[in-house]
């Protein structure tokens, strides 16, 4: 191709650069050894087969061999009760190790191997033999009928240890009600979940957009408050408030038997958990209507409601979809919430995590893979469907400022109905530490400090193991974000594709899949091999966070790189600096914000986490949120509210530094800007 | 790097894009021979999607050819990275960096050369003087103005005294009354340095002020190399004719061949034009190109015409005329003193032997 000559020296002078090509290999090696290779395994679990069965099957069919000498020493020792004792010790073998071509296996193999051969060379030893078990009376068997069981065991124990491919599994889960009816709560729940999370985020970014009204502020603090705070404080407040003992449901109104407990429990909790997400990113759209489209339907004498059908909504309509879909996914992953207030409505994460005990790995990855498919079908609807939608339908920015409606008949009752909710959400994230202060929640309300004492006691190992392992995942995921944002933004290279695909890709793993594809990628070492056996350590909680957040660091430094002007860099390049410096001198500084933020909130997000590394947490670490479950089985509330008091403290004083130090920065460039114009 | 000036030499060079939409190669740049004097000015010109900023990209090093060599002074640059050339670039959107105050910026290069402190503020401070900004150093480019992060820019690329200095379109983002003194101080500093600079711009009158060489691109070839006054007075084609200024074409026929004369036969008049160099065979079609400038409208002369439009602009009087079926554009520079036509009339245009250019 005539191309090729540029290709070659594109190539050079990429190979001229050995920083990158360094930055990319390590990338790609992160992303292959710690998504997809887990993945990858957990999938070929799911697709492999039974091998137990196949074990027994040959255990048994040698056991018949060696059945037929009984009690006769003289017959025992012919070839097809040894061939049948060689069969049965290769299957004991097998099921010890599960590996092929250890010395004792291949010991078993060689002899089982050397009596099959022997039999079948002569026909004459089975007739002996078949006629020698007739005359000793104790049964009647042919020579054919002998042949055919050292047939079967031919065929089999080479099988085992064979790579095949079966349904089986899935089969099995699908026959079965338990796991059916466990999809359907999930997909019920989610559809519900995402169909309540949109509806009243959409009223939340209308009134904020469109209404004049004072209570910006609550708006502000309660589209927060999610993303800072440990996803389960809703349950455990609603639980406090709605429960059997709770404070409005027992003590207000007296009701003995509340249960709050099962699809009404998680379903509100987790619309007050999702709908400040949708709350945002309808709010970005809305800003984004052109307001004149609006008067121009009005000035043709559309009433406001006229207007709102035919001109806001269906401009909107795909981005109603994208909320909804991304409340779905939310819901389907979310593992903490069910597992607090589920009560008998089991949902697939809360499932998974269940069954885990069960020891049956195959059953166990399809499940996870089933849980991975929803996720990654309704990621793939939003992703490739609807986002291009709802960008092809509002790329205008708003000419001019918009004209809120100040009709009292539209204001009031929306912006009442908002603040009502703002003002719930907000009194049930207050309650957790209000919580904390009393002796017993529910029975007894008297102020005291020994919540927070006991924990204290009890140990900070929790609270710094936490604090330690959040930080060092922080850290680096700020970075290799920043990293791949700008590798893939900036620059051409074999495999960009794939890095890009993967990091967005791992947007749509739920938790709970990806700690069981980590536990079982290196519980064992990687490829069953003992090398890098990671369960265990702290390494595995670590790399658990960084995927968890990688994906959200890297789109935003993917948005904030895409911004800046390739010219920037390549002045920075042509005077004479090497990518590195390159990246460190100009690219990082101008993405700090991003790279900030994306420190932050993998810290709070890795804090706060719980589906993924409850699999992977091991005695010598303990984590605040297992933790906080752990307490709240118990039932001791109070205690999981000083838990929770304590970390939210610890996220929120980790924002505020950060904030210090970004807005420090800035402050010390403004005061510069300001003295050098004087 | 060195400071000696250096000369750049392109031989061959070809660039193949994909288009997009057909998936189809197009040659961006299509096997192109240039050799640039060291110190000189010289000026890529061409209309957009000709090739010259990608021709410009590829002696800074951001593009590699397909075809060819480029030669920065004697050495062959294909394989080396831009930030081992020794080139520097003012570019288009003048790239300064947002988080960097006007010293930062200027030291920038300097910095990554490991000069020492004190020198590399000598440099920059007396970089800072010569393009007009003292006193502005600490300053933040987003409190300066268009024309001022322009020499930011300027300065930034001049004080690591590159071998080339490279200028793409720098001047299209400021207004029109900027741009003129932003060329006239670029060519005076260009001059005082004594540097090499390559000049990509879509804007014929940059070009011509500027200017030791300019180069005509069209779709990705050279169309004329040659001094301003060279490819105005006499274009070597149609399109760098229209391209450069404004031009008039009268297609006709060879009448006649004398010792420097040439006839040529055009709406039935045979005219008197200065016999080109190679000039084509009695019967063989010519065209003649005339500069809107070089004519006059009077009611005696060399072609009829009819007026079709008559238009006062102030510094001159606008005609367009019909001789035959083609459009004449004539600019009459100082019409005073001179009868001034009206649309419908008859008139004759008139011009000298010396003032037609054969194609």
């Amino acid at each position: 191709m005539a191309r090729s000559n540029s290709a070659r020296l594109d190539r050079k002078k990429f190979f001229a650069d050995p920083v990158i090509l360094f930055a990319i290999i390590l990338v790609m090696a992160f992303l292959v050894l710690f998504i997809v290779y887990p993945l990858g395994m957990i999938l070929t679990q799911s697709f492999s087969r039974d091998e137990s069965e196949m074990i027994d099957q040959l255990e048994k069919q040698g056991q018949w061999l060696v059945a037929l000498a009984g009690e006769d020493a003289a017959l025992a020792q012919n070839d097809f009760p040894l061939l049948g004792q060689a069969a049965v010790a290769y299957a004991n073998e097998y099921n010890k190790s599960r590996k092929t071509d250890t010395p004792e296996i291949n010991a078993c193999r060689a002899e089982l191997e050397g009596y099959i051969a022997a039999v079948r060379q002569d026909q004459t030893l089975a007739e002996d033999f078949a006629a020698a078990v007739s005359a000793g009376g104790a049964r009647l068997v042919s020579a054919e009928e002998l042949l055919e069981h050292v047939e079967q065991i031919a065929a089999l124990y080479p099988e085992l240890g064979r790579p095949a491919f079966t349904l089986s599994a899935y089969m099995e889960l699908f026959e079965s009600s338990v796991f059916m009816k466990v999809v359907g709560n999930t997909l019920l729940l989610g559809a519900l979940s995402g169909l309540c999370s949109t509806a009243i985020g959409f009223l939340f970014a209308y009134v904020d957009v469109y209404v004049s009204t004072r209570f910006k502020g609550i708006f502000n603090v309660v589209s927060m408050l999610p993303i800072v705070s440990p996803p389960f404080v809703l349950s455990l407040s609603m639980i406090m408030v709605f429960g059997k003992r709770g404070l409005i449901t027992y003590h207000l109104l007296g009701i003995r038997n509340a249960n709050i407990y099962g699809l009404h429990g998680i379903l509100f909790v987790q619309v007050l958990t999702f709908f400040p997400v949708c709350y945002l990113m309808l709010k970005g759209l809305l800003a984004n209507i052109d307001p004149s489209l609006e008067e121009s339907s009005r000035n043709m004498g559309a009433s406001r409601w006229r207007v709102f059908t035919d001109v806001t909504l269906p401009l909107l309509l795909p981005g109603i979809g994208n909320a909804f879909l991304v409340s779905f996914i939310e819901s389907v992953a979310d593992f903490t919430n069910p597992m607090m207030i589920g009560g008998n409505f089991t949902t697939l994460a809360a499932y998974i995590y269940q069954q885990i005990s069960n020891f049956d790995v195959r059953a166990s990855s399809a499940m996870a893979v089933v849980l991975l498919c929803i996720s990654m079908a309704l990621f793939i609807i939003e992703k490739y469907w609807l986002e291009r939608k709802s960008v092809a339908t509002l790329t205008g920015k708003a000419s001019r400022v918009r004209m809120r409606i100040e009709d009292k008949g539209v204001r009031i009752p929306l912006t009442s109905v908002c603040v009502l909710v703002g003002v719930f959400v907000l009194g049930m994230y207050l309650l957790v530490p209000l919580g904390a202060c009393f002796k017993q929640w529910g029975r007894d309300f008297t102020l005291v400090t020994t919540h927070f004492e006991s924990v204290l006691v009890r140990g900070m190992q929790p609270f710094t193991d936490s604090l330690e392992m959040s930080l060092i995942a922080a850290v680096l995921t700020a970075f290799i974000s920043m990293v791949i944002a700008y590798l893939v933004v900036k620059r051409k290279f074999f495999g960009k594709g794939f890095m890009e695909f993967v990091t967005m890709f791992a947007m749509a793993v739920p938790g709970t899949v990806l700690g069981i594809a980590l536990l079982r990628g290196y519980i064992t070492g990687i490829g069953h091999s003992g090398f890098m056996v990671l369960v265990g350590t702290s390494t595995i909680i670590i790399v658990a966070f960084i995927v968890r957040s990688l994906p959200i660091g890297t789109r935003s430094a993917v948005a904030a790189l895409n911004q800046i002007d390739k010219s920037i860099e390549e002045s920075a390049y042509d005077l004479g600096a090497g990518s590195i410096k390159v990246f460190t001198s100009v690219t990082l500084p101008l993405i700090s914000d991003s790279f900030f933020s994306s420190l932050v909130s993998t810290f709070a997000r890795s804090i706060t986490a719980t589906s993924a590394v409850i699999f992977l947490i091991s005695a010598r670490h303990q984590l605040i949120t297992p933790q906080i479950m752990t307490v709240v089985d118990r039932g001791k509330f109070s205690e999981a509210c000083a838990y929770a008091t304590i970390m939210m403290l610890m996220v929120y004083a980790a924002i505020a530094v950060m904030n210090i130090v970004v807005s420090f920065f800035r402050r010390s460039r403004r005061v510069k800007e300001r003295a050098a114009v004087q | 790097m060195s400071n000696a000036k250096k000369g750049v030499r392109l031989e061959n060079v070809s660039k193949i894009y994909i288009d997009p939409k057909t998936n189809k190669e197009f040659k961006a740049v299509d096997s192109i021979n240039v050799t640039m004097a060291p110190g000189d000015f010289i000026t890529l010109l061409g209309p957009s999607g000709c090739g010259k900023t990608t021709t410009l990209r590829m002696i800074a090093g951001f593009e590699s050819p397909d075809e060819g060599e480029i030669y920065l002074g004697d050495q062959a640059i294909n394989s080396l990275t831009p930030n081992k050339r020794d080139t520097a670039m003012v570019f288009q959107s003048y790239a300064l960096f947002p988080h960097l105050n006007v010293f930062d910026n200027v030291a920038y290069g300097l910095k990554l050369r490991k000069l020492p402190k004190e020198q590399i503020r000598k440099k920059v401070f007396d970089m800072l003087d010569l393009v007009g900004l003292e006193g502005m150093e600490n300053r933040y480019t987003n409190q300066l103005s268009g024309g001022q992060q322009q020499r930011v820019a300027l300065a930034r690329a001049l004080v690591v005294e590159p071998g080339v200095l490279l200028f793409d379109e720098p001047l299209s983002n400021l207004d029109a009354k900027l741009r003129v003194y932003m060329r006239t101080e670029i060519r005076r500093i260009q001059q005082q340095f004594g540097i090499t600079a390559i000049y990509v711009t879509h804007d014929q009158s940059e070009a011509m002020s500027i200017s030791d060489q300019i180069i005509i691109m069209n779709k990705g070839v050279i169309a004329q190399t040659g001094t301003p006054r060279e490819i105005y007075y006499h274009p070597n084609s149609e399109f760098v004719a229209d391209f450069i200024g404004e031009a008039n074409f009268l297609r006709g026929q060879v009448a006649g061949l004398e010792a420097d004369l040439m006839l040529v036969e055009v709406q039935g008049v045979k005219l008197p034009v200065a016999r080109p160099a190679s000039a084509p065979a009695v019967g063989q079609p010519c065209t003649l190109m005339l500069r809107p400038e070089a004519v006059l409208l009077r009611e005696q002369g060399v072609l009829p015409c009819k007026v079709i439009l008559s238009c006062f602009m102030g510094s001159y009087q606008n005609y367009h005329v019909m001789v035959g079926d083609t459009l004449v554009k004539i600019a009459d520079n100082y019409p005073v003193g001179r009868r001034v036509f009206q649309a419908g009339e008859q008139a004759w245009l008139d011009f000298g032997k010396d003032n037609v250019h054969v194609l």
